[in-house]
C-alpha cells in the first residue's frame, strides 16, 4: 500500500451471493481505496464478475440473484440507502465486449448526460469532446461524430464505451476484463488510459490477464471459487505471495 | 463419374430453388396483368379522373355512374380510425408483454393475442354487428349503429394481433447488452425502453404497424357487416360508409362478365392494389433509411 491513510471508497463486509441455490461469493470482506487501481484476478467461476456487478447493482436484473452482507460506498449502504439509478451514475462499468448502443458516436456519449437532464447542445458537445479526449479517441473520430458507432473497430468501440462512462462523471469505474477481446495495441491504449484515470477516479479491474494486473494494479486481490484468498500490494502479491494457491495461479500452475 | 453426378445434382437443386423463388413474383405480376386487362376497359366509357373523383357510385342506374370517391373515403375513414385505435394500444401492449410482464403473465397474454388472431373475420364482424352496432346507436342516438366508427373499432381488433405479435418479437430481439449498457449508466427502466429499446426495435415496430394497417385495408367480410355499406362520402365517423373491398365483394356476383360494371369493380381492385403497394413501399423506404443510419 502506498500510504496507510487512504480514504476507503468501497467497504464490503461479509458479502455472500447466490444464483438460485448456487453460492457465487462466500464471506467476502474487502476494502477499495479512493483513486487506486484495484485489480482482481482469479480463474473462471471465482466470483469476480459477480463481485463487480454487485457494486453497481447490475445483478438486480438477474432473476434468482440473492445477496447478503453490506456494501458501503462512501459509508452509505448501496442496497439499503441509495437510489439505484444515481448509484449506477456514480459507479460506471465497462464490459468485456464493447457494447456500443445502436446510435451515432455522438449520441452514444450524449446518451448518459441527456438522460440525466442535460439538453443544451453546446454543453453536450463540450461533454462529448472532453470524454473522447480523455479516452484518447477524439483524434480518430472527430470528423465522423454523427456516423454509426458500429463502424468503429473493436478497440475504438471499447474506448467509446469508456468515454460514455466518463460523460456521466462517475466516481468509480469498474472494468470487467475490458481488453479480453482487443489486440495488444488497443490493450496498451486502454491500460494507459486507466493509469491516467486513477488520478480522478477509483478503478476496479477484473482481469484474466495476470500480466495486466501486474502492469497497472496498485493492489491486487486473488479470488478462487467465490472466496478471497489473498489481497495486498500488487508488487508483493506478485513477488512474495502469502498463499501457495496465489503463487500457483500467478505462475500458471493452474487456472 | 461421381463428380459429374454431383454437379448435376447441384445444378438441379439450384434451379429448383430459383424456380420456387421467382414463382411468387411471376404470380404477382400475372395477377396485376389480369387486373389491368379486366379493369382498364372501364376507362373507355369514363376517364380515370372521373372514376377517382366522381362522387356518385350508381352502377345499376341508367346510364351507370362509376365515381369511387365515396368508396375511397369510406376505406380511408375506417382505416384511419382503426389505426388511431390500434396503434397506441398495440405498441403499448407489445411493450408491456416484452418488457414489463412477468414470465407467466407474458405467456398467458401471448396465447390470448394469438387466439384473437385466430378468430375468423366473419365471427368478429357478426359480434360487431350484434353488439357494437346497437351500442353505438344508443350512445349517439343514431338511426343506425352500423357506421364508420363501428368498422374502425371492429378492424382495430383485427389489426391488433398482427401489430402486437410482430412488434413484441422486434422488442424482444433487442440485444440484452443494449439494455445493460443503458441501465449501467444510470438510466431508469423507462428511459432505457424509450430511448434505446424502442429505437433499436423501430424497424420491426414500423413493419408491424404497416402489416396491421395492410390487414385493415384489405379486410372485407367484417367491414361489410358492420359499416352499413352506404356509398356516400362520410362527413362524420358516425355515418354509414362503404369501403372499396366491400363494394367488390358485394357486387361482383351481380355483374355480367365483361360488362362495364364488372370492369369497374376490377378497376377498384387496381386502386386497392396500388394503395397496398404504396404502403409497403413507404414502409420499405423507411426501414431501409433507418437501417443505414443505425
Amino acid at each position: 500500500m502506498e500510504t496507510k491513510s487512504q480514504t476507503i471508497k468501497f467497504n464490503i463486509q461479509q458479502l455472500n451471493t447466490w444464483y438460485g441455490n448456487v453460492q457465487s461469493i462466500k464471506d467476502l470482506t474487502i476494502q477499495v481505496y479512493a483513486n487506486e487501481i484495484f485489480t482482481i484476478i482469479g480463474p473462471a467461476n471465482s466470483g469476480k464478475s459477480t463481485f463487480l456487478n454487485s457494486l453497481n447493482r447490475l445483478n438486480d436484473l438477474t432473476p434468482g440473484f440473492k445477496l447478503d452482507g453490506t456494501i458501503l460506498l462512501d459509508n452509505v449502504d448501496i442496497y439499503k440507502h441509495h437510489d439505484v439509478e444515481s448509484l449506477r451514475k456514480r459507479v460506471g462499468i465497462v464490459f468485456a465486449l464493447p457494447t456500443p448502443l445502436p446510435l451515432s458516436i455522438f449520441d452514444n456519449i450524449a446518451y448518459g448526460p441527456r438522460m440525466h437532464g442535460i439538453t443544451n447542445k453546446s454543453t453536450l458537445m463540450g461533454i462529448v469532446e472532453k470524454s473522447l479526449i480523455e479516452s484518447y479517441l477524439w483524434d480518430e473520430v472527430k470528423d465522423r461524430l454523427h456516423t454509426s458507432a458500429f463502424n468503429l473497430s473493436g478497440g475504438q468501440q471499447q474506448r467509446l464505451c469508456i468515454s460514455r462512462i466518463l460523460a456521466v462523471n462517475p466516481e468509480v469505474i469498474l472494468f470487467d476484463e475490458p481488453t479480453s477481446g482487443l489486440d495488444p495495441i488497443s490493450t496498451a491504449k486502454v491500460e494507459e488510459a486507466m493509469l491516467i484515470f486513477k488520478k480522478k477516479y477509483t478503478i476496479i479491474l477484473v482481469t484474466n490477464n495476470v500480466a495486466q494486473a501486474s502492469r497497472v494494479g496498485d493492489r491486487t486481490a486473488f479470488f478462487l471459487m467465490g472466496k478471497l484468498i489473498e489481497v495486498g500490494d500488487t508488487k508483493k502479491i506478485f513477488t512474495a505471495p502469502h498463499e501457495k494457491q496465489t503463487e500457483d495461479y500467478i505462475t500458471g500452475k493452474f487456472g | 463419374m461421381k463428380v459429374q453426378k454431383r454437379k448435376i445434382k447441384e445444378y438441379l437443386i439450384e434451379k429448383t430453388i430459383f424456380l420456387s423463388g421467382i414463382t411468387s413474383i411471376v404470380i404477382v405480376v400475372l395477377i396485376f396483368i389480369f387486373l389491368l386487362k379486366e379493369g382498364l376497359t372501364v376507362f373507355s366509357s369514363i376517364s380515370p379522373a372521373q372514376f377517382l373523383t366522381g362522387k356518385n357510385w350508381y352502377p345499376i342506374s341508367n346510364p351507370p355512374q362509376y365515381g369511387i370517391l365515396p368508396l375511397i373515403m369510406g376505406s380511408v375513414a375506417v382505416t384511419l380510425g382503426a389505426a388511431i385505435l390500434s396503434i397506441p394500444v398495440g405498441i403499448g401492449s407489445a411493450l408491456y408483454i416484452a418488457e414489463i410482464a412477468p414470465k407467466k403473465t407474458r405467456e398467458i397474454l401471448k396465447a390470448g393475442i394469438e387466439l384473437l388472431a385466430a378468430i375468423p373475420s366473419v365471427v368478429i364482424g357478426f359480434i360487431g354487428m350484434m353488439t357494437l352496432g346497437p351500442l353505438i346507436k344508443n350512445i349517439f342516438h343514431l338511426s343506425t349503429g352500423l357506421t364508420a366508427l363501428s368498422g374502425s373499432i371492429t378492424l382495430a381488433f383485427m389489426a391488433m394481433p398482427t401489430i402486437v405479435s410482430i412488434a413484441e418479437d422486434a422488442i424482444t430481439a433487442v440485444p440484452k447488452q443494449y439494455r445493460e449498457a443503458a441501465l449501467s449508466m444510470g438510466a431508469t427502466r423507462w428511459q432505457t425502453t424509450r430511448r434505446i429499446v424502442s429505437h433499436a426495435a423501430r424497424p420491426g415496430i414500423i413493419a408491424a404497424l404497416m402489416l396491421g394497417i395492410g390487414r385493415v385495408i384489405g379486410e372485407t367480410m367484417a367491414v361489410m357487416m358492420v359499416t352499413g355499406n352506404a356509398a356516400l362520402i362520410p362527413h362524420t365517423i358516425l355515418q354509414p360508409v362503404r369501403t372499396l373491398t366491400a363494394t367488390i365483394a358485394a357486387e361482383m356476383g351481380e355483374t355480367v362478365q365483361g360488362g362495364s360494371h364488372y370492369a369497374a369493380l376490377f378497376a377498384i381492385g387496381i386502386v386497392l392494389f396500388v394503395i397496398t403497394f404504396a404502403i409497403n413501399g413507404i414502409a420499405d423506404i423507411y426501414l431501409h433509411k433507418n437501417r443505414h443510419k443505425a
